[in-house]
């Protein structure tokens, strides 16, 4: 028994001594949260760490004599272990702000975290719209885009194209039910009217039982309103069972431009969807990306674009002010338009929302692609204001005063 | 949390589309019980790395196609014979030590085994899932009138029929049949009547292998070819076997091809539970028949 | 008692102690969420370690319990002690439900009834409008414990978990040391006997089983309140998975093998947190590891060197205490498996 303690106590000290407190100097330190290894590292993942890197070293590597410092870690899209990391990172290892965080319901712990010890939080991951809105924080800056936009854009120009009875096929769970309940407000809207809806269970394989009660309920457009696999899976079979030949149009609600490489041309050509950023817009876009590309060998999504774009203009506030204390610096990025290679004039609202232009996308066929990545035609441009416009009132409190 | 129960039936047509549909998922787990029940019926071991397995095949189709160019047909037949080799391997190696053991050792000794596999992968190819073509000779689709049926799912369901009636009638109806089953009830004197045992052990472990390869080989154009996708599947087809009878062939077919008609007509009446409701299933039959519907009590 | 009697209690001031200093060193968040895990696996230890069931679905008493004390707290404004004593009842609940249908059977299929039911659990949890789905319950409030005492402080906090959790501790200790444990090691060594000298078996292992579930939901319980958050990570079979390892790992029916397998398994999910994917691989060759070759895990190994040392020429084995002789898991004995 007692060698059996000792033993015990041992291991004790050596698998604590792996997480023993440790100080930090006078450093800006900037931490990437996101999913490195499951559904969504493709879409942000170790791009956006790179993405990061970019970033810091185009500013200069310093500021005011300050170091810039990068971390990163996977959050394996668990609430608990992302609330873990950032109470660890803010805490203990003296991280001044979190990038990134797909998974809107690690967002929101995270967001609690950076909340309570008012360090900075820049969201490109996540879509809830929630985030600027009932949960909303004085620290945090949703930069690249929410659910109000994607519903927005795709929602109302689908319907304004013509397409104006919906059929949603769902991911059960509370993200999958907000993006729907956020489209079909829109669609209403905007003219349109909601046929029937169905919720798959999340990482449900087979969708050909959901697709068919699409097709019978004859509606010119089935919504997904689901993300990762689940969406691929839904326009592989889709595909499969000639949804699209038969006349249907599919509507990703949130789809990204990996999800389409993964998918390939064949399969996904024709689906329209709303992005805040492609590759292959104008010069600017495309130098940026070469760089990109260059690093990582794939194209940069919307996400790891908006990484770049948040942390340069985080370092560009700490520099104007001179501090890197959370609330003053977010003041300063809101109260200075952003301007880069992937925004045009974005102004950053008070609930922490970055307003920019959205675009509605259609898959290219693949007689129409030039080669890999070539997927996007432009089919219209959201404007800012018309993108994020809130259905209600705002429910940040912050606003509401 | 009960109003998405939908009370309208739909109408004739399209429920025959439903299960037919279910009918085709049912084809999936009816090849995955299969090849447990086989593991769990000759070597008493829970082969809980079988869904690891499953994805190693899809895997391997896709490994074929992409650096050697081997279409769908030739892997159909070479992944499952390099997968049920490694199985073979991880017999020899690892399984032949526990074999006197508690049932839940094996159980364990296999999880660990998936999670090795399955975490590799994962480290190598993300989450995000391989594409795999449809073979072009099985593209495009047939209107039954009552649903447009794709091909490809038509041959779904007739290669996945004949591969598990040629297993059941293997073991049931052959003499080599009946050399496993006579090792599973008492090796000892089997093996005294100068039959090699233990050989038959490990090929049999590989056979179960191959069949999960298999299924992964026949999944891997619809669903997605990811790491992900043998621990999605696993714990059904655990409940599909328990529900048949652990060691019972005919019981796993049947089951597997029943609850994927029931998980059909779930996803038409309350989508949400179509995942959960093969649990409640097997917990009914637990309590009332443990021994699953053709199974033996051992 | 005797020698190694007054050995224990040497140890059990020198651990108390260590433990009292350690949020000194050691970071206290990383510390409070092992010795959650620990009075988890200590709870499921005495299930498999001492009674020899096997459950496949603790999580779901981890989870309910971490989901209750959550709302309680949050919504209904409950004090930490009341939400907590909310958990484990809920908890204990749910153990006496799961434990009156699974006991029926034994070995794998009592495994395979618990899975089910905590898969059941798992789906409510995710259906279920008040615990949030994949969000979880964010932003609990600790609170002040008993009215006084602040618990937002994270060494005040560490102290309140460190009490609790050696109350649960000294709760299975005596549990182990009583009677009815006595009758419980009974029953696993050779269940028969046992009813024939009179022993009602099912009635004791219904009540290990309550015993055990109350005491995964009050680490559930305060699991929720040390990380302000509860979530489906604690209701997923995955969970169930992860304390088998962490008692496999220390050793089953050891005292302390639970504690020293949370505290490794916790310790490397934090040092391999930024290796990704291969903290899954890890976990999968130990596993392997420790059927093959190391079946009576890390304590059991230590505890049954340390009584071969000690075992003089002539003296029986006996001389080391019953408590620490390791099991392993009994094949299904008897006729049939039902």
């Amino acid at each position: 028994m007692k060698l059996a303690a000792i033993f015990g106590f041992t291991t004790l000290l050596v698998s604590g001594a792996t997480a023993s407190a440790q100080m930090s100097g006078d450093v800006v330190k900037i931490g990437v949260l996101n999913d490195m290894s499951g559904l969504y590292a493709d879409i942000t993942g170790p791009g956006s760490a790179e993405a990061a890197r970019m970033a810091i070293a185009d500013f200069g590597g310093s500021i005011n004599g300050k170091n810039i410092e990068l971390i990163s870690a996977d959050h394996q899209n668990k609430p608990d272990v992302g609330s873990a990391i950032a109470n660890q990172w803010f805490g203990n290892d003296g991280v001044d702000a979190i990038v990134d965080v797909p998974t809107s319901s690690v967002a929101l712990a995270v967001q609690e975290v950076a909340r309570n010890k008012s360090k900075v939080f820049l969201i490109s991951g996540a879509a809830a719209s929630d985030l600027t809105g009932k949960a909303c924080s004085p620290t945090s800056i949703h930069w690249t885009y929410d659910t109000v936009a994607l519903a927005n854009g795709t929602g109302s120009a689908v319907v304004k194209a013509g397409g104006d009875t919906w059929f949603f096929i769902t991911a059960d769970y509370a993200f999958g039910h907000a993006l729907e309940r956020d489209t079909a407000k829109v669609v209403e809207e905007t003219g349109g009217k909601v046929l029937g809806k169905v919720r798959a269970p999340l990482n449900t394989a087979d969708f050909s039982s959901f697709l068919l009660q699409a097709q019978a309920s004859k509606a010119k457009i089935i919504g997904l309103a689901n993300a990762g696999g689940d969406t691929i899976n839904s326009i592989k079979q889709a595909a499969e069972f000639g949804i699209v030949e038969g006349g249907q149009k599919l509507a990703g609600l949130l789809v990204f431009i990996s999800d389409i490489h993964s998918l390939g041309l064949q399969t996904a050509n024709g689906l329209q969807l709303t992005e805040a950023f492609y590759w292959d817009q104008n010069d600017a876009t495309r130098a940026w990306s070469k760089r990109f590309f260059d690093r990582m060998k794939r194209q940069p999504t919307m996400v790891q674009a908006g990484v770049y774009g948040a942390i340069t203009h985080y370092l560009a506030a700490i520099k104007a002010t001179g501090s890197d204390d959370g609330p003053t610096v977010v003041k300063q990025m809101k109260a200075t338009p952003v301007n880069d290679f992937m925004t045009k004039n974005g102004k950053i609202r008070e609930d922490g929302t970055l307003v920019r232009d959205m675009y509605l996308f259609e898959v290219k066929k693949p007689s129409e692609s030039k080669g890999a990545w070539d997927y996007y035609k432009q089919i219209a441009v959201i404007p800012g204001e018309e993108a994020f416009k809130l259905p209600g009132p705002n429910q940040c409190p912050l606003v509401k005063g | 949390m009960f109003e998405w129960i939908h009370l309208s039936v739909p109408p004739a047509p399209a429920m025959f589309a439903q299960l037919l549909v279910g009918l085709i998922n049912g084809a999936f787990y009816a090849m995955l019980s299969l090849g447990l029940a086989v593991i769990f019926g000759l070597l008493n071991i829970i082969n809980f790395a079988h869904g690891a397995q499953y994805m190693l095949g899809a895997f391997c189709a896709w490994f074929l196609l992409n650096a050697l160019g081997l279409g769908y047909w030739p892997a159909l037949i070479l992944a499952p014979i390099i997968v049920g080799a490694a199985g073979i391997a991880i017999e020899r190696v690892l399984l032949r030590h526990i074999y006197g053991l508690d049932h839940l050792y094996g159980l364990l000794l296999t999880f660990g085994l998936a999670l090795i596999i399955e975490g590799v992968f994962r480290q190598q190819y993300g989450s995000s899932g391989q594409p795999y073509a449809i073979p072009p000779e099985l593209q495009g689709g047939r209107n039954l009138g009552f649903m447009f049926l794709p091909n490809y799912r038509a041959w779904v369901i007739i290669a996945s029929l004949a591969v598990c009636l040629g297993t059941w009638y293997t073991i049931e109806r052959t003499r080599l049949g009946a050399y496993l089953r006579a090792a599973t009830e008492n090796p000892v004197l089997v093996q005294a009547f100068g039959i090699n045992v233990p050989r038959m052990i490990t090929l049999t472990y590989g056979a179960g292998v191959a069949l999960a390869a298999l299924a992964g080989v026949m999944a891997a154009p619809i669903y997605q070819v990811s790491p992900l996708m043998g621990s999605n599947i696993i714990i059904t087809v655990f409940a599909v076997v328990v529900i048949g009878g652990m060691g019972s062939i005919l019981g796993a077919i049947v089951s597997g091809f029943a609850l994927g008609l029931v998980e059909g007509l779930t996803k038409v009446f309350y989508p949400e539970a179509s995942s959960t409701v093969i649990f409640v299933i097997m917990a009914l039959v637990l309590l009332v028949k443990p021994a699953g519907f053709f199974g033996r009590a051992r | 008692m005797g020698e190694s009697g007054r050995w224990d209690r040497i140890l059990t001031v020198i651990l108390v102690a260590a433990a009292l200093v350690a949020p000194l060193v050691l970071y206290p968040v990383f510390l409070m969420e092992a010795l959650c895990f620990a009075l988890f696996a200590c709870a499921f230890n005495l299930l498999i370690g001492y009674v020899g069931l096997l459950s496949f679905g603790h999580a779901a008493f981890l989870g309910s319990a971490s989901y209750i004390t959550a709302h309680t707290v949050k919504v209904w404004g409950f004090p930490p002690e009341l939400g907590i004593l909310a958990g484990t009842a809920v908890a204990a609940l749910l153990g006496a439900g799961f434990g009156w249908l699974a006991i029926r059977r034994q070995g794998i299929y009592f495994a395979m009834i618990t899975l089910a039911l905590a898969q059941m659990v798992y789906f409510v949890a995710l259906q279920a409008r008040f615990t949030g789905g994949e969000d979880g319950i964010q932003a609990i409030p600790r609170g002040h414990l008993f009215g006084f005492i602040d618990l937002n402080d994270t060494l005040t906090m560490y102290y309140f978990v460190l009490a609790v959790f050696l109350v649960g501790f000294g709760v299975i200790v005596r549990t182990i040391h009583s009677p009815f444990g006595q009758v419980m090691k009974a029953i696993r060594e050779n269940e028969p006997r046992a009813v024939s000298l009179g022993y009602d078996a099912d009635r004791y292992k219904l009540l290990a089983f309550i015993l055990s579930a109350g005491l995964s939901g009050l680490a559930g319980s305060v699991k929720s309140l040390v990380f302000q958050l509860a979530s489906l990570t604690d209701v997923q079979w995955t969970m169930s998975g992860e304390v088998v390892l962490m008692t496999l790992v220390g050793g089953l029916g050891t005292v302390l093998g639970p504690v020293v397998g949370a505290f490794l398994l916790v310790g490397m999910q934090h040092y391999l947190a930024q290796l990704g994917s291969w903290v899954t691989v890890v976990q999968g060759f130990i596993f392997v590891f420790c059927v093959l070759v190391f079946r009576r895990g890390i304590v059991g190994v230590i505890a049954s060197y340390a009584a071969g040392r000690r075992k003089a020429p002539g003296s029986s084995s006996a001389a080391s205490p019953p408590a620490e002789r390791p099991t392993e898991v009994r094949a299904a004995a008897g006729p049939g498996g039902s």
